[in-house]
């Protein structure tokens, strides 16, 4: 599989994961939040200061479509990962790789 | 396992701000050696699709529903330095964005899914590794076992700060008990979609796979052998 039919393919799982199927997720609490109820310190939880952002609890604000509401947190999150931490590790990659050209290189020659 | 505000008191969440902030200051040197133009784009996209995944709960029973971590998911696929970058980056746009984890606990969160997590995955997918077939067949079942094991070690961790600085009354034993026990059943959902997934990246892009390199290249020693 060539590096962008791979890379376009795996996007596309992560967006779809992420837009489409997030809406049949589980709403039962978590194992931790779970726990915390059984055990009793649920109640010490505050809520984040970021509580009132736009994209809160993976819902967007001023869409009542539930699943498109969901969805598009879910898109919009994806893509803010892969700019961020695709860029991130552009920054710090190690530049010039030769030894990976003459492989490909060898490669090309074999086919 | 997204720790809110509020249960760790501030001692502890600065202490685990401090190891939070030392991994991702090292990491970043050492991811260095892990990433080059063709993988750096790689991280990326495994960021965002732990991201994703950690979108979908999924029912562990009793009322329970449990996520992928990724850790050891992110570790095998990019390497382990690169997997505590992309865990870290998918936790601060949760705890930014989504309010999924607190502020102050976001120190305590890079901790357990970033560091714990990522560490324990890939040392047991490296000690298996070493001791399965050196072929690129063990390297799914061995990432689901480092997967399988890291999310009740984190679970064991976030007790241990817990027992220090819970900003509750509660029975250190009696969490313990639980947090492992629930996380354990959640720790076989993370092993089947780890297991999956590198089985997909292996099967199409073996070469993508970090865990898989030294494998990688036995085999084409192996080939080069049977052609001369």
């Amino acid at each position: 599989m060539r590096s962008r039919t791979f890379f376009v393919a795996g996007l596309l799982l992560a967006l779809l994961v992420a837009g489409v199927a997030s809406y049949y997720a589980s709403s039962h609490p978590d194992g931790l939040e779970y726990v915390a109820g059984k055990t009793g310190f649920l109640d010490s939880a505050e809520d984040s200061p970021t509580a009132d952002s736009p994209l809160a609890d993976y819902q967007t604000e001023g869409v009542d479509n539930e699943r498109v509401s969901g969805g598009l947190a879910g898109v919009v999150g994806v893509l803010l990962v892969l700019g961020l931490a695709g860029g991130l590790a552009w920054g710090v990659r190690r530049r010039g790789s030769a030894e990976h050209d003459q492989d490909e290189q060898k490669d090309e020659a074999i086919h | 396992m997204h720790v809110p505000d509020g249960f760790l008191d501030a001692p502890t969440s600065v202490a685990t701000g401090v190891v939070a902030v030392a991994a991702v200051g090292v990491a970043l040197r050492k991811a260095r050696t892990e990433l080059d133009d063709r993988t750096a784009p790689m991280a990326g996209l495994v960021a965002a699709f732990v991201f994703a995944a950690q979108m979908i709960n999924f029912p562990v029973g009793a009322g329970t529903s449990g996520h992928l971590l990724g850790g050891a998911l992110a570790a095998v696929l990019v390497g382990p330095w690169t997997a505590v970058l992309c865990i870290s980056v998918v936790l601060i746009v949760q705890a930014l964005f989504m309010a999924d984890g607190g502020i102050t606990a976001l120190g305590t969160n890079i901790t357990l899914m970033a560091v714990v997590g990522v560490a324990v995955g890939w040392l047991v997918f490296v000690a298996l590794r070493a001791v399965l077939p050196k072929r690129l067949g063990s390297v799914p079942p061995a990432a689901a076992i480092g997967a399988l094991l890291s999310v009740p070690a984190a679970a064991a961790v976030f007790t241990l700060l817990f027992a220090i600085g819970g900003q509750a009354p509660v029975e250190t034993g009696k969490v313990l008990t639980a947090m492992v026990g629930w996380h354990v059943v959640i720790g076989v959902g993370e092993a089947v979609v780890t297991a999956l997934v590198v089985g997909a990246v292996v099967a199409a892009r073996p070469d993508l796979v970090y865990g898989a390199r030294p494998l990688l290249a036995a085999r084409t020693l192996e080939i080069r052998k049977a052609v001369a």
